[in-house]
């Protein structure tokens, strides 16, 4: 363990690394940025953008049948618009696929459309069987990241790690006026 | 436009069965092919078993994304997405992704007979409007080509497996219901086809 205070965005790269987890593709999000970043600077890991989430599945999907094991990373919005691809491909097909969901829509949220679709994300996980753990605590990154990763691989199915606000300080606004 | 090209509705139809033979039929290096949903689905089952075949049995639109990333994770070897007209415009955006990433062993495969098939035959806007060749073509992928005839098929195909691509090829096909209907056990299907690409065995094969 790192005397110096590891930042989450360190922390889940690290995991990462240490799980031979090599591809990486990604939707653009503010709060995620940082390790975006810090996987972009890191040429273990083979990053790049994706045009929609459910494009960003497949790929993974394809790599870990290839035998690389991937991560998708998304906003809380984007996962909104996975319930197919995970119910048809994910699920069944039984594959080990690892989400990073940066969580908006709660703690402060400005935006109504988030909030409203932040309320949809952990029902539909349930609904479909799938691990999902919300990461709030810094001390706690690195334990849930590298568990759920071994669970996922040894298990074969998918799993959900979600960034909460008490995390990663989320994405606020200040309010003017009335 | 030069005046002597067709416009991609004045091409010739050929039949999705015969082209689905032929296309399985050239592949001798234990190429990887990733099947779309519907009818083009039931055609690659129908052309013979192969244990590098992958059958998708929902999620429409990731046969190429999910054929990008076996070939990611194995750049020795073609990988051929096949698709139909109706999925790959529902996932347009998964033809920049692939250009950008120039990735040289992806070949693209569309079967393009302008409708939802399976649904009913319902018309896609690749039966009036969209070029779907200049679609790839737009979204920079360079070696994009319509197959005028069989002949022309088998020789860009044959040049997609030789070539470095990304390789895009599409054609015109028919509205003939397949022969045979898919299995559908997806853990099955994925399991014989990642012991058909060497990532797992027979754990008694040991």
């Amino acid at each position: 363990m790192n005397s110096v205070q590891r930042a989450w965005h360190e922390i889940v790269r690290d995991v990462l690394k240490e799980n031979e987890v090599r591809l990486v593709t990604y939707v653009p999000d503010n709060v995620l940025n940082p390790l975006i970043k810090a996987l972009h600077a890191d040429p273990f890991f083979t990053t790049f953008c994706c045009t929609r989430e459910e494009e960003a599945v497949g790929i993974a999907t394809g790599a870990w049948m290839g035998g690389m094991l991937g991560v998708v990373l998304m906003q809380t919005s984007g996962f909104a618009t996975l319930p197919n691809v995970l119910a048809s491909l994910a699920v069944p097909y039984q594959i080990p696929l690892l989400m990073i969901i940066s969580e908006r829509g709660t703690l402060g949220e400005f935006n109504l459309g988030q909030a409203m679709v932040c309320r949809t994300m952990r029902p539909a996980l349930d609904s479909m069987g799938i691990e999902n753990h919300t990461l709030r605590r810094l001390d706690e990154v690195e334990f849930i990241v590298d568990r759920t990763i071994n669970q996922a691989v040894s298990t074969q199915a998918p799993a959900a790690l979600i960034l909460n606000a008490l995390l990663t300080g989320g994405k606020v606004e200040k309010r003017k006026g009335n | 436009m030069a005046a002597s090209e067709k416009t991609h509705n004045q091409r010739k139809v050929m039949s999705r069965a015969d082209l689905t033979g032929r296309l399985v039929s050239r592949l001798r290096n234990e190429e990887a092919v990733v099947g779309g949903i519907g009818w083009t689905n039931f055609e690659l089952w129908g052309a013979g078993a192969r244990p590098q075949n992958f059958y998708m049995l929902g999620s429409m639109g990731l046969a190429f994304p999910i054929a990008l990333g076996v070939a990611i994770a194995q750049p020795k070897r073609k990988v051929i997405g096949l698709e139909g007209d109706g999925s790959l415009l529902m996932q347009v955006g998964a033809l920049g992704t692939i250009a950008s990433r120039n990735q040289k062993n992806l070949v693209m495969v569309v079967w393009d007979n302008g409708a939802y098939q399976i649904t009913g035959g319902q018309p896609s806007t690749s039966a009036t409007v969209v070029d779907l060749v200049g679609l790839a073509r737009a979204s920079g992928i360079e070696k994009a080509y319509w197959a005028d005839d069989e002949d022309e098929f088998e020789a860009l195909f044959e040049r997609a497996l030789a070539e470095d691509g990304p390789f895009f090829i599409a054609a015109k096909i028919d509205a003939s219901r397949p022969a045979q209907t898919t299995h559908r056990d997806p853990v099955h299907i994925r399991e014989r086809f990642m012991r058909g690409l060497g990532v797992r065995k027979d754990p008694h094969a040991a």
